[in-house]
């Protein structure tokens, strides 16, 4: 049951303090106008999956390309885009919008992001490696790596020797969190333990792969009921506006 | 005021404590909810509190120590744990520091704290 994963915005770190005594650490992730803006279907596509968009974008500072692409959908212009494989019984009507309780309390979700990026660094900050020692007649070296390898055989370093580089500002998955609460009204999901990225970044949440999916979760998502009249029309004017620059 | 702040204040608010004015160098009792088994009980632990920090928040915490059969013991408690029950200032303490782990190194009458006999309560409301 291949379900839509959701894009949030990281807020921060805090902590709840649970009635039995327990105290839980807490990441924030914020749904911000999280909506479908495209379908792939495997008639048209060859693969089922939906595009979703997050955030506000000024229409003024997205491009032509993609004003026609969102004016498409009717959805104003978003800040971020992702697209999630799914089952194609479980593909969602673009322009709905995803709400927070897409997650039910207590199942697990895999998030994704961008982790902190922390530039060129040594080999004991990036890989753990032990540095040489404080005395004993170490010079200067007392943060390098060690030998990187054997004598004149095999003569040479062995591809993917862990050596000092650059680190972090990677893709980084962080598997099986679980979700501890949700807020619909103001889109909060909060899951136990931390996430990859900076506060403010944009991340991917997911069903966990690695644990069974519960029951009484949405299918094929949560998404917030029909709009009232004036909501609608603010946002076909905004999708009319980025149409009408489209043209021009 | 940002979405953190937000939730902790509204958290705070939730959980409805009453955190007395107290700080490093009082003498305090704080009620701990214990759990042996199914039953529960409240457990009083009377000491010196030594630190607090991360001020009156939602991570606040704060340290006791107390000699308990001539060994020196600490305990750090989250401000806002649902464990405690109470806690109750004995004694106001007169300290010109706002952490006192000098206390550590310091055996019976070197360890005492002058008792602070001006005390004024806060009148900030809720907080006092």
């Amino acid at each position: 049951m291949l379900r839509s994963g959701v894009i949030a915005r990281k807020v921060g770190m805090t902590r709840l303090f649970m009635e039995d005594g327990r105290q839980v650490p807490v990441t924030v992730l914020q749904l911000d106008g999280l909506q479908v803006v495209a379908q792939r279907t495997p008639e048209k596509d060859g693969y089922a999956a939906v595009q979703l968009g997050a955030g506000t974008a000024k229409a003024k500072r997205v491009s032509k390309a993609m004003r026609g692409h969102f004016a498409k959908a009717k959805v104003p212009p978003k800040r971020k885009i992702a697209e999630f494989r799914v089952d194609p019984e479980n593909l969602i009507e673009v322009g709905a919008e995803i709400t927070a309780n897409h997650y039910t309390e207590g199942q697990y979700v895999d998030v994704s992001g961008t982790s902190i990026g922390k530039g060129f660094a040594g080999a004991m900050k990036r890989h753990n490696f032990g540095g040489l020692r404080a005395s004993h007649g170490v010079s200067i070296s007392h943060r390098s790596h060690g030998s990187t390898g054997q004598c004149q055989d095999p003569g040479r370093v062995f591809k993917g020797k862990k050596m000092a580089g650059h680190m972090g500002a990677a893709r980084v998955t962080t598997q099986n969190l679980q979700v501890i609460k949700t807020d619909v009204e103001r889109g909060l999901i909060m899951v136990k333990g931390a996430v990859p990225g900076y506060r403010g970044g944009w991340v991917t949440i997911k069903d966990a792969v690695k644990k069974p999916l519960p029951d009484n979760v949405p299918l094929p998502a949560a998404i917030k009921p029909a709009q009232s009249v004036e909501e609608n029309r603010a946002t076909e004017e905004a999708a009319a506006e980025g149409g009408e620059s489209n043209e021009s | 005021m940002d979405l953190i702040a937000e939730l902790e204040a509204e958290q705070i608010k939730a959980l409805g404590k009453k955190i007395p004015d107290f700080k490093a160098g009082d003498t305090i009792r704080v009620g701990y909810k214990v759990t042996e088994g199914t039953r529960s009980r409240i457990q009083n632990y009377e000491g010196v509190c030594i630190s607090r920090k991360n001020g009156n928040g939602i991570s606040g915490s704060f340290t006791v120590r107390k000699i308990s059969f001539g060994e020196g013991v600490e305990r750090v408690f989250p401000l806002y744990s649902t464990n405690i029950d109470s806690i109750t200032v004995v004694r106001r303490g007169k300290v010109r520091r706002a952490k006192l782990y000098y206390l550590r190194s310091r055996r019976g009458k070197a360890a005492r704290i002058a008792e602070d006999t001006h005390y004024k309560p806060l009148d900030n409301g809720d907080k006092a």
